[in-house]
């Protein structure tokens, strides 16, 4: 009963005179965990800017549950979680403000449950702190709290356990799992291994630009 | 374990007002949070006054005549230097492409934030302009002529500028470029500013020179956030 959320067909994406990926077409079931792997550089952010529609710069077509993204575009935003480079987390906010922020901008989030959130990525007690007294971790964790808040069935995470400890990751991984379960997909670039997920389809930029690959 | 809400559920948009005041309210928590952007404009604007008469002469009648021009470019100048800040520190974040990608309307966000731009920097030259006058020795009747000129000129500043910062953002060194790119906008604003600031200090009607401005700005309110909106995308996508 699974069903295709996201379909790419026949991308190609140049970067200054570098073709990083040509001719890629895969597909994202409901309930799957899609892992991007390649060497630093090889276009793995590119590919997810791309996927959540900031970047324009390719051709191909995407497909969001078999209609055309450029037409799909409201219902993909609301559809859609997208965990960029950048966590996105305003400094002189505080974390409960940095997120009732995000609830008011896409109506995936619910905003009742930014405290329960906010404990869960072990931030409680700092919720009213300004988020620059806080370290890289807890951070980029405020950000990631919106996992937490999220309905939306499409997780696009650019490196999400970077600068987050081993219980940290642990618990992310149990995050992914569920929404997995509850028929979500996610679509990851990670240098780690994911433990205990299921099934995960894994993408690789550099086979795919080898010769005949 | 219970499955993913359809899209139909999904339904905790809130409306376009409560958006409006969400994304002003965030911006000026987060400049009354960062004072030294908040007062560098005025700075920048008192000290070009105050440095104005010692340069060419401390003469009250010659003052008096130049007082119209001097503040209206000192309040561009000041509204300028602090455009680049408007959308660099979301960009930098990240926070920029969470917005991108949110399915509220975007031309909202944008107007609030230029309006909270506006009230840290426009309107706060407004408010102080009537006692910087008494400084150049304008005379009283040109007082309201310039509150109400730069009420309603101040703010077609910030949305042309907010043109400006949207296309240079994604540029390390965009600082020159808006001043390029935004200049030749301001001039009609600048023309029409200072020749109600005149026109009242000689005892003229300034209703044309204020419809003026009123029309630019009613221009620039429903035409800038669109431009601003699409030059977002595109530094963001580049």
């Amino acid at each position: 009963m699974s069903e295709v959320l996201l379909r790419v067909e026949k991308l190609f994406c140049e970067r200054d005179d570098r073709v990083l990926f040509d001719g890629l077409s895969f597909s994202v079931d409901s309930g799957e965990i899609v892992q991007i792997e390649g060497a630093n550089g090889s276009g793995k952010t590119t590919l997810l800017r791309i996927l959540s529609g900031l970047s324009r710069n390719y051709e191909g077509d995407i497909f969001w549950r078999e209609e055309p993204v450029e037409q799909a575009r409201d219902r993909y935003c609301r559809e859609l979680l997208y965990f960029g480079h950048q966590p996105g987390v305003k400094a002189l906010l505080s974390a409960e403000e940095n997120l009732r922020w995000y609830c008011a901008l896409s109506p995936s989030l619910d905003p009742s449950r930014i405290r329960a959130a906010l404990a869960e990525v072990g931030l409680s007690g700092f919720e009213d702190v300004p988020c620059h007294t806080l370290s890289a971790g807890q951070h980029r964790r405020v950000s990631l709290a919106r996992l937490y808040l999220s309905d939306a069935p499409l997780w696009i995470l650019d490196e999400p356990f970077t600068a987050i400890d081993k219980r940290g990751v642990a618990a992310k991984e149990a995050l992914i799992g569920r929404h997995i379960a509850r028929g979500g997909s996610v679509i990851l670039t990670t240098h780690q291994d994911l433990q205990g997920s299921g099934a995960v389809r894994r993408i690789n930029l550099d086979k795919q630009m080898e010769p005949n690959g | 374990m219970d499955n993913l809400p359809t899209n139909q559920s999904i339904n905790r948009d809130v409306g376009v007002a409560a958006l409006f005041i969400a994304a002003l309210r965030r911006d000026l928590m987060l400049s009354l949070r960062r004072k030294s952007e908040l007062v560098n404009p005025l700075i920048f604007f008192l000290m070009v006054i105050t440095l104005f008469p010692l340069g060419v002469s401390p003469e009250p009648g010659f003052l008096a005549q130049l007082a119209p021009g001097v503040l209206w470019v000192s309040a561009l100048l000041a509204t300028l230097l602090s455009m680049d800040s408007l959308f660099r520190s979301d960009f930098d974040d990240g926070s920029l492409e969470q917005l991108l990608l949110s399915p509220q309307p975007l031309f909202i966000v944008v107007l609030a934030k230029i309006a909270a731009h506006w009230m840290m920097t426009g309107l706060a030259l407004t408010l102080v302009a009537p006692l910087i006058g008494v400084m150049l020795f304008l005379p009283s009747e040109g007082m309201p002529g310039l509150m109400l000129s730069l009420l309603l000129g101040t703010p077609t500043l910030s949305l042309v500028g907010a043109i400006g910062a949207a296309l240079t953002v994604g540029l390390r060194k965009g600082g020159v470029l808006i001043s390029l790119l935004v200049l030749p906008l301001y001039i009609p604003v600048l023309i029409f500013g200072t020749g109600a600031v005149q026109a009242a200090v000689t005892g003229l009607p300034i209703g044309g020179y204020l419809a003026l401005l009123g029309a630019l700005l009613a221009l620039g309110i429903t035409l800038a956030p669109l431009a601003v909106a699409a030059a977002l995308r595109i530094s963001v996508s580049g």
